[in-house]
């Protein structure tokens, strides 16, 4: 174990990551308190997940346990799954609904708020036994969270520092996202996806748009994304987000394939092609040239849109070597039969068994794996060039992973502007 | 003939586990006649009511084209997969459409030789005579493992 400040950041423009920082579980513990209780806010679930009073979800916030559930006016709280007194998970079922929240140790009930509305035998039997006479419901809450709805979309937050969320998300997020939530969202089912390594490694591969032309071969030959492909990163005010755009009718086959074979690339394959390509279909449903857009949201979350496959990606923390991927799908509330149907032969292409998407989990593992013993060593983040953070017009680039890492090294006290060159 | 078509639908189940065990995956897709459906559905979203699938090959063509995707285009965790498959339930015929449901495992052993259960749950299977042969029409996997280890590539 070391401290953080011991690894070294050789370039102030974060274009060198120390592999250290991936394996270090002092780094992960101060992760959990710094990035996800930090002045941030994390992705929940939609608001239609939970439609009625009373209406709960399980979730986590780093790899901390976290219920979400709907009042009876129709406001929603969130707070830590544990006990208040003896720090039990309180709400155990996935989903559910309920009046109140009672842990089943010694049945201390609480509101849909987090407030506790009593406990068994306060006073005890006949004088004997209980709690003291002191003892005040009103200070032995369940701690509570900040929540903010953005258009259907729950967030919530530790801190009371957090700045307003707009704020946090900032213009191009809160843009794309009511894109994305412009009609009632319905959502279709989840997917998860146990990948043993770092969380990092995941948001590093979601803003790095540059591998999606290269290491997914069947996207890149049908012409999901390639780099031939007009588009390129949206990133916001602090860098931390990022929005990686596609337009999908933008090159021409020729062109893509010539040059692929010249970049000396094998992604385009001229020799594999679809008996059934009813999948590739692509409706543009959103009045732009968009077809294909992965929004990276610091720090939990990704909103992808592959052609009409809907979801939302969360990470879920297991440690220094683990993490969750629970996928999201949703269409909207006004698809009819075939819509459905189409979004769902089109999740094909996503999650752990996507034909696109199935790659990034093998790719997180063989990073995780071959750095573990390598604290002093750094990747290289070069493409898209070194310098300045900012908004990109291609995808062949890196920069906006640059941008997380500004921002994490921002939340976690790391001063990577002292280093040596 | 139920005693007879029992069987068959039992050797059916072996037959199609031993071929993906053998990575014979081309040899694999003459289990199913061409209108036939092939999902793997999480439990988790098949107990609520949820349309979303892992995997969901609407016709063979479908099946094919994941085949050959894996052949030639996709990059996933070199591995073995072993298939256990037990408690084969014969629940009767209609029309000529058996009904059969069966448990799973399926263990994947890496490059090191260290294996692992990747997944566990249950067959619901509609299978049909063609030409003499006893094969798949519809295939519903639902896994009780919904959440799966690193990628799902290889049938289940």
């Amino acid at each position: 174990m070391r401290n953080e400040a011991e690894y070294v950041w050789p370039t102030s423009d974060f274009t060198r990551i120390p592999f250290g920082i991936y394996h270090d579980a002092d780094v992960y513990e101060q992760e959990m308190h710094k990035v996800f209780r930090g002045p941030t806010w994390s992705y929940l679930c939609f608001d239609v997940e939970i439609p009625n009073p009373g209406d709960f979800k399980c979730v986590n916030i780093g790899d901390t346990p976290v219920v979400v559930n709907r009042d009876k006016d129709g406001s929603f709280h969130a707070f830590i799954n544990r006990c208040a007194h003896r720090g039990s998970i309180v709400r155990r079922e996935e989903f559910g609904n309920a009046k109140d929240h009672t842990c089943v140790y010694h049945q201390w009930c609480y509101s849909l708020k987090g407030d506790l509305l009593g406990v068994p035998f306060q006073r005890g039997v006949k004088g004997k036994g209980g709690m003291p006479k002191d003892f005040d419901v009103a200070n032995h809450g369940l701690q509570t969270l900040r929540v903010e709805n953005f258009n259907g979309v729950i967030f919530a937050s530790f801190s009371d520092d957090a700045p307003p969320l707009e704020d946090f998300l900032d213009e191009p997020i809160c843009k794309h996202l009511k894109r994305l939530t412009h009609k009632k969202v319905k959502v279709l089912g989840y997917q998860r996806q146990y990948i043993h390594g770092n969380w990092k490694l995941y948001t590093d591969n979601t803003r790095d748009p540059n591998h999606g032309g290269l290491l997914h071969p069947f996207q890149v030959t049908f012409g999901i994304a390639r780099l031939t492909h007009g588009g390129g990163a949206v990133l916001d005010k602090r860098g931390c987000h990022n929005i990686s755009m596609v337009e999908g009718d933008s090159d021409s086959e020729e062109d893509a394939s010539k040059a692929y074979e010249d970049s000396g690339s094998g992604a385009y394959m001229t020799d594999y092609s679809l008996h059934d390509t009813s999948m590739l279909a692509t409706q543009k449903e959103f009045g732009d040239e968009i077809t294909l857009s992965i929004m990276s949201i610091f720090p939990n979350v990704v909103f992808q849109q592959i052609g009409n496959c809907l979801a939302t990606r969360q990470i879920r923390c297991k440690g220094v070597d683990a993490f969750e991927l629970y996928w999201t799908y949703y269409g909207y509330e006004d698809d009819d039969a075939e819509m459905t149907a189409h979004r769902l032969r089109q999740a094909n292409m996503a999650g752990p068994g996507g034909l696109i998407s199935m790659e990034d989990g093998e790719a997180v593992e063989i990073v995780h794996r071959a750095i573990k013993r390598e604290h002093d060593k750094h990747s290289v983040a070069e493409y898209g060039g070194r310098g300045e953070i900012k908004t990109q017009d291609t995808l062949i680039t890196e920069v906006p992973m640059r941008g997380f890492w500004a921002y994490y090294c921002q939340l976690m006290g790391i001063d990577a502007n002292g280093a040596a060159a | 003939m139920t005693a007879e078509a029992k069987q068959a639908c039992a050797d059916l189940l072996a037959e199609y586990a031993y071929l993906i065990d053998a990575d014979r995956l081309e040899d694999w897709l003459d289990l199913f006649v061409e209108e036939s459906t092939y999902q793997i559905v999480p439990r988790e979203n098949y107990v609520r009511g949820l349309p979303l699938q892992l995997m969901l090959c609407e016709n063979k063509n479908m099946l094919r084209d994941r085949v050959v995707s894996l052949r030639q285009a996709n990059i996933y965790n070199i591995h073995v997969d072993r298939h256990l498959v037990s408690s084969v339930r014969y629940l009767g015929e209609e029309s000529g459409v058996h009904s059969v449901g069966a448990n799973y495992a399926v263990f994947q052993t890496d490059q090191d030789g260290q294996s692992r259960l990747f997944s566990v749950g249950e067959y619901i299977d509609s299978i049909v005579v063609e030409d003499g042969a006893f094969k798949f029409k519809d295939k519903l996997v639902i896994a009780d493992t919904s959440s799966i280890p690193t990628l799902l590539a290889t049938p289940l």
